[in-house]
């Protein structure tokens, strides 16, 4: 049987604006309880909806960033439903007229590219949050609810994707190449953990070119548990279908803890959210001047970096990919191929180095102690050879522990590597009579000899000779 | 246009309303009177009138992103049937 997966994806982020999407609250995260409150997002009789232009503002350039064409004239909707995390007992939403639509984005795989399609991307409100309290601790089982409006009428960009992704790796790839371009666009905060950015996914598995049946999986909180989440629902459906059993269409949770997805209790009734058109809320008709003057607010965008660092820098695509995944990165790169150091070497350093040290600090690349100049120092020491690529890996660490720039370190630590040819010699000298079978190994031509003697001069070095002087001196005067 | 029973039991269910079976087909009777009239009104030629989700002729009323004080949470919670702390208690949802 041939299968193949086919994933769609909906994805909400909030949108990083002062107040909220139709009252003066303010949007920050924690405080307590129901303090960013007021009588327009707690639902109170009589209260007035007024839309906030900068989220208007802020979903359209998402929009335009994927491609999607501007709707005229686009209406506000009332989605109806009983929960207790929106006190109105509805969500301000938009149904059949969202603000853009029909767009794309391109991704780059290894060695393929896949256009996503882009249903729609609209406005509506965030919920309120629900802690439920109960022995169990989940919703099910729990005795109680305690609601928290503090989350409730954030705006929130919802963008819906056409299931054009086959594999859950390229899930992961479009869900990071969208974090990545609501950070460049500067809209959204983009925290998965602290659920600013949120995902939900729809797959399918076809068998021999036969559409298979949709499950939507929900509750998948970081791009690990994304693939994750993914990857066990396509085995899982493929095992079903190979078994020839039929998959439910169904709605299936990720526990991340366990691995494993499993059904919600289904409603018996089929969601009938009955929207209609907001009433207290006028139509959006963009005038094109707004338009275009969103467009020319358009940053140069992730994909476009990757391939600009590729074409003028000559990085590597997985370099390139990394550093233009995150615009802070990317900046830092910027800033420090501004010492004139060369930009590949850079890359690397920051790539490998640099953001191992940062994940192990657990520190984000805008409070890098490094500075991207230091990074410059540091590259100019390993090409002027003051320093060997070894010691300059230690004078990071220490750069990055203290704040210090690496060349203050180098001359601190008198770490500069023995260039002088007379002064090594005069320890190769010591080393070899020191070491006499060693040396008649190597005049025997026993390359590991090599080793062992180059070992014994970084020693009496500490670490400080220049390993391909050193290695020449070895060789010209213990020459079979 | 007829309502069925089973369209008036569907619309209770999700505006969370018990109805006896006499009252099912009073409200069967009206909203099928109700849809007729919408029906009539459906018979009007409106090709080239554009639907009327506002009656007013206004578009583009937006507030600017700034933020204004809240209310007290004490305040917020004051008419709460249940309260704990500052969050709103509600009976368990599942
Ligand atoms: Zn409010």
């Amino acid at each position: 049987m041939g299968f193949e997966t086919v994933i769609g994806l909906e994805i909400h982020a909030e949108l990083a604006t002062e107040s909220k999407m139709f009252c003066g609250c303010s949007t920050d995260f924690g405080g307590e309880p129901n303090s960013r409150t007021c009588p327009v997002c707690l639902g109170h009789p009589g209260v007035l909806p007024v839309a906030n232009r900068e989220a208007v503002a802020s979903t359209i350039l998402l929009g335009l960033a994927l491609r999607c064409a501007v709707t005229p004239r686009s209406v506000f909707h009332r989605k109806n439903y009983f929960y207790p995390d929106m006190p109105k007992n509805f969500q301000i939403s938009q149904y059949d007229v969202p603000l853009t639509s029909g767009g794309t984005l391109s991704m780059d795989m290894e060695g393929y590219t896949r256009e996503v399609g882009i249903t729609r991307v609209h406005l509506e409100e965030d919920t309120g949050k629900s802690i439920h309290i109960g022995e169990s601790g989940r919703i099910h089982g729990a005795d109680f609810s305690l609601e928290d409006f503090n989350r409730a009428g954030i705006p929130l960009a919802e963008i819906v994707t056409e299931p054009d992704m086959r594999s859950p790796e390229e899930a992961r790839v479009f869900m990071q190449l969208l974090r990545a371009t609501l950070e460049y666009l500067g809209i959204s905060d983009c925290k998965m953990e602290e659920g600013s950015l949120r995902c939900d996914a729809n797959i399918s598995v076809s068998v021999d070119g036969r559409p298979g049946t949709k499950v939507e999986i929900k509750n998948m909180n970081s791009f690990r548990s994304l693939f994750r989440a993914l990857s066990f629902e396509e085995e899982r459906q493929r095992t079903e279908l190979g078994l020839g059993h039929e998959v439910v269409q169904e709605t299936r949770h990720w526990d991340d803890a366990a691995g494993v997805t499993h059904p919600l209790r289904s409603k018996e009734e089929a969601f009938d959210y009955r929207y209609f058109p907001e009433p207290d809320l006028v139509p959006i008709e963009p005038d094109l001047e707004w338009v275009e003057e969103l467009r020319g607010r358009l940053p140069e965008l992730p994909r476009a970096r990757r391939n600009r660092f590729e074409a003028e820098y000559g990085l590597p695509g997985e370099i390139s990919a990394m550093l233009t995944g995150e615009k802070a990165l990317a900046d830092y790169f910027e800033e420090a191929v501004a010492s004139g150091q060369d930009p590949v070497a850079l890359a690397k350093w920051i790539a490998g180095d640099l953001v191992a040290l940062l994940n192990e600090a657990v520190v984000p690349i805008q409070a890098c102690p490094v500075h991207p100049r230091g990074l410059g120092e540091l590259v100019a020491l390993v090409a002027q050879r003051i320093i060997s690529g070894k010691m300059a890996k230690d004078v990071l660490r220490e750069a990055f522990e203290t704040g210090k720039g690496p060349e203050r370190i180098v001359r601190e630590k008198g770490l500069a590597q023995i260039e002088d040819e007379g002064e090594l010699e005069a320890v190769v000298d010591r080393v070899i009579e020191e070491n006499p079978d060693a040396a008649s190994d190597m005049r025997e031509g026993k390359e590991q000899a090599l080793k062992f003697l180059m070992g014994r001069v970084m020693k009496a070095t500490r670490g400080k000779a220049n390993p391909e002087l050193a290695t020449s001196l070895i060789r010209k005067k213990l020459s079979p | 246009m007829a309502v069925s029973i089973e369209d008036v039991e569907h619309v209770a269910k999700l505006a969370r309303l018990h109805l006896t079976g006499e009252e099912k087909e009073t409200i069967r009777r009206q909203l099928s009177d109700v849809l007729e009239h919408a029906r009539v009104i459906s018979e009007v030629d409106t090709s080239g009138v554009p639907p009327t989700s506002h009656a007013l002729p206004l578009v583009n009323v937006y507030r600017e992103d700034e933020a204004r004080p809240s209310l007290d949470p004490d305040e917020v919670v004051s008419n709460a049937a249940w309260a704990v702390e500052h969050s709103f208690k509600v009976p368990r949802i599942l």
